[in-house]
């Protein structure tokens, strides 16, 4: 966005904003992010969105001609023909053309999707009111993943936490989800309670957790770094307060954080054990 | 004089057993079809305002992140109301309301065929929300799971559960009835010559709604009554532990929830397709297409619901073919939008209140058709499912679409219904304040969504405050614009300068309606009209 846009409602939140978000205001659009699976899925959303704008230019502005030029105001005098067959098979042929075209490439990155196989790692994900259970299936490790404190505090009603003076307000967690880089990463889904979303925009996929039920995805993302998102189903009174953050690290340093978290969680379970 | 006194006066003077009753009576056991019409617009309206004021309520909490106002839990029950509320109390009842009033005077009949049971089915409605919104006074509070009310979220409501599932229970017998009348009034009381490809297509399309009304309202009685047996009687048709599916319910109540989605859209297509003409003073173009094109839409329907639930996991084959029926949809939407544009083309046209509406719909619900063409794509439906996206593409559609319509059609046939014409100064101010708040309350959502907000959420991450504030600030400049339909609408029930029988002289209106008196006699064709 340009800069004229962005200082009016800067001028606006200046009393109110102590420090600049983290994330770009005024976003427009979805997010590239750092999967195949997601760049093929937002270069699926941009051809749609275009093929849409082409078709609105067209409509529109014939709509828009014929406003302008057909008023009764200035005289114009109406025809008087109510159908055209030629006309009428050209514009329901069309966009059935225009359909397959979009359907093709759409139903292409489909069947990758659902293409699970030869995975290098399977995380069990489990949703809660309101938070996450992560379960690194062979590994024994396996953590829940709730709200952190800062955020937590900043949420409650009349709290008079700014939440602009809390970094990644909402979007952060205690315990991270935590995968290599470059590794196919299978998730298999399911809920204890209701149903739950797992969705993280950067890996371009959501998919339901449903109790009873498993689903599944998957995602190999090609950048370390930290991807987060949120429960994308309506759950209950917490729905907008359990999310979803994933790190992507190199090999050797998730190597070494799941060496940590097996021995953590084996004290866990000891402790409980006693 | 107001149009009760009028029709009144002129009935007493043959007989006047057959006039409307007195006071409260009138009402209360009214089998008139333009006194139903007239309970049903003025409830639909009602109910607009208090749907509204719910959606104030999530406007206002969500203008910056942080919770200010309201508790999560009372932030869902309001999303929750404000659905049910404005579906089922404000757009299907309106739409009821403009088919009692228009079909009799549009095929040239007395009345609705089935009064008494036109009565009932209005009766209902008070008494089927009053149990609804009182559920906000009750322990546990309002519904809170969504208008979806997907189990088993849906089944940890407190004592309104019971209460939501009657009212809905009310609410679909009171559509049922209403549909069985405008079925049986258009098969049985057009007048002599009217063949079913004469009708005015604001007859065609509630003609295709009814139906739908009938197929469907059932479907959604199933499934709520298999919640409550869930919840009271111990089966398992949703619980996974006892051999059920909560997915199951998804398919049933989408099966329901398509088609519910044309039933609100359908006769909105009817109205424009009155209305443009009227004002390009040229006929409509292709009327055979766009009759063809609703009963396509109509079946199409029926085939289409998963689209609404792709993240559920459903098999590679299933999501295909959910894809591509609902990409057909927009071929006969498109020839729809395309032929309104035709009839537009080498006309001669005015912008009067109702065309303005018209136009506004037809570029707005446009745009709502797009987006509904990006989420039938389902890799990318990934990404825009349950985000603001999706709320801006239903808003789109609903409010500048059906809503929009609606509207329209009140400015085109107050002046018929009243005698009266209304001020066109205020209305076109009340256009134009509409046009450009609804753009500035749901288009920003459209980037909410693709930038990541989910829905249903009452507050969310820093990165969205700036757009969820515009959007807020279109919510109250929306709603606050409607005030002013209302004092419209008022100021021409009681009075205003005489309306002509053809109302809009200076353009070209069609149609039986326009050859009787404004205000209508009170059984409407006391004689059947010729139709040539």
């Amino acid at each position: 966005m340009s800069k004229i846009v962005n200082q009016a409602p800067a001028a606006i939140a200046a009393a109110t904003l102590p420090a600049a978000a983290a994330h770009a205001a005024w976003e427009l659009n979805m997010p590239v992010g750092v999967t195949e699976l997601s760049r093929e899925i937002h270069g699926l959303h941009m051809l749609i969105l275009w093929v849409c704008v082409l078709i609105a230019v067209a409509v529109f502005g014939m709509l828009i001609y014929s406003i302008v030029k057909f008023r009764h105001s200035k005289g114009a005098v109406a025809a008087n023909f109510d159908h055209s067959t030629k006309a009428e098979v050209i514009w329901t042929l069309i966009p059935i053309a225009i359909l397959v075209g979009l359907a093709t490439p759409a139903a292409e990155t489909l069947i990758k999707i659902e293409d699970t196989r030869d995975s290098d790692l399977t995380v069990k994900v489990t949703g809660y009111q309101w938070k996450w259970h992560y379960d690194y299936l062979d590994q024994d490790v396996s953590f829940f993943s709730t709200l952190e404190r800062r955020s937590d505090a900043a949420r409650q009603l009349g709290s008079g936490i700014d939440p602009r003076s809390v970094e990644n307000y909402l979007l952060e967690v205690d315990n991270r989800m935590v995968v290599p880089v470059g590794a196919k990463v299978r998730v298999l889904l399911t809920a204890a309670d209701v149903i739950h979303s797992w969705w993280v925009p950067e890996f371009g996929m959501k998919k339901d957790a449903i109790p009873g039920f498993i689903n599944e995805l998957w995602f190999r993302a090609d950048e370390v770094g930290v991807y987060r998102g949120q429960c994308a189903e309506l759950c209950g009174r917490d729905h907008a307060f359990m999310p979803v953050v994933v790190e992507v690290k190199s090999q050797a340093e998730y190597a070494a954080w799941l060496e940590s978290r097996r021995a953590e969680t084996q004290t866990t379970a000891l402790a409980a054990a006693q | 004089m107001s149009t009760a006194h009028t029709s009144a006066g002129r009935l007493e003077a043959h007989h006047d057993y057959h006039g409307p009753q007195k006071g409260w009576r009138r009402w209360v056991f009214a089998t008139n079809h333009k006194d139903i019409g007239t309970m049903y617009l003025l409830f639909s309206l009602t109910m607009f305002f208090v749907g509204g004021v719910m959606a104030l309520i999530v406007r206002a909490e969500l203008f910056q992140p942080g919770l200010q106002l309201v508790d999560p839990m009372f932030f869902n029950s309001m999303t929750t109301m404000h659905a049910l509320v404005m579906i089922f109390g404000a757009v299907m009842p309106a739409f009821v309301g403009l088919a009692n009033w228009m079909l009799p005077l549009q095929v040239g009949a007395p009345d609705m065929a089935l009064p008494r049971m036109n009565n009932f089915s209005f009766w209902i409605l008070p008494f089927a929300f009053t149990l609804l919104l009182s559920t906000l006074f009750v322990p546990g509070g309002g519904p809170a799971g969504g208008w979806t009310m997907y189990p088993p979220l849906v089944l940890q409501t407190g004592d309104a559960f019971p209460m939501m599932i009657f009212a809905i229970h009310l609410m679909g017998a009171s559509s049922i009835m209403g549909a069985i009348n405008v079925i049986v009034t258009i098969m049985n009381m057009r007048a002599p010559g009217m063949s079913l490809l004469k009708m005015p297509l604001f007859t065609w399309t509630w003609l295709i709604t009814a139906y739908l009304l009938i197929a469907v309202m059932p479907v959604l009685a199933g499934a709520v009554t298999m919640l409550l047996t869930d919840h009271f009687f111990g089966t398992t048709f949703f619980e996974a532990a006892g051999g059920g599916d909560p997915v199951m319910y998804q398919h049933i109540f989408w099966f329901f929830g398509h088609p519910e989605v044309y039933i609100m859209i359908l006769p909105a297509f009817g109205i424009v397709s009155e209305i443009i003409p009227t004002f390009s003073r040229k006929p409509l173009f292709g009327y055979d297409a766009m009759v063809y094109a609703t009963a396509a839409i109509a079946f199409l329907s029926f085939i289409v619901w998963a689209h609404h639930m792709f993240t559920v996991g459903m098999p590679l084959a299933g999501q295909m073919f959910f894809m591509l029926a609902t990409m057909l949809i927009s071929v006969p939407t498109g020839v729809k939008v395309f032929n309104w544009t035709a009839t537009m083309f080498k006309g001669s046209i005015s912008f009067e209140p109702p065309m303005l509406f018209a136009l506004s719909f037809l570029f707005l619900f446009t745009i709502g058709g797009f987006s509904g063409l990006m989420l039938a794509i389902v890799p990318a439906d990934f990404q825009y499912h349950d985000t603001y996206f999706v709320v801006a593409h239903f808003h789109y559609v609903l409010v500048p679409g059906a809503v929009f319509a609606i509207m329209a059609a009140v400015y085109y046939w107050l002046p018929k219904w009243t005698g009266h014409m209304y001020d066109m100064k205020l209305a076109k101010w009340h256009f134009w304040l509409s046009t450009i708040f609804v753009n500035v309350l749901f288009f920003p959502q459209h980037f909410l969504g693709l930038a990541g907000m989910p829905r249903r959420i009452p507050d969310y991450n820093t990165q969205f405050a700036d757009w969820n504030m515009v959007s807020s600030i279109g919510a109250f400049g929306f709603g606050l614009s409607q005030l002013l339909f209302a004092y419209i609408v008022f100021r021409t029930i009681r009075g205003g300068a005489k309306a002509t029988d053809k109302v809009w002289d200076g353009g070209a209106p069609h149609g039986l309606e326009w050859t009787l008196s404004s205000p209508p006699p009170y059984h409407s064709f006391e004689t059947a009209p010729e139709v040539k």
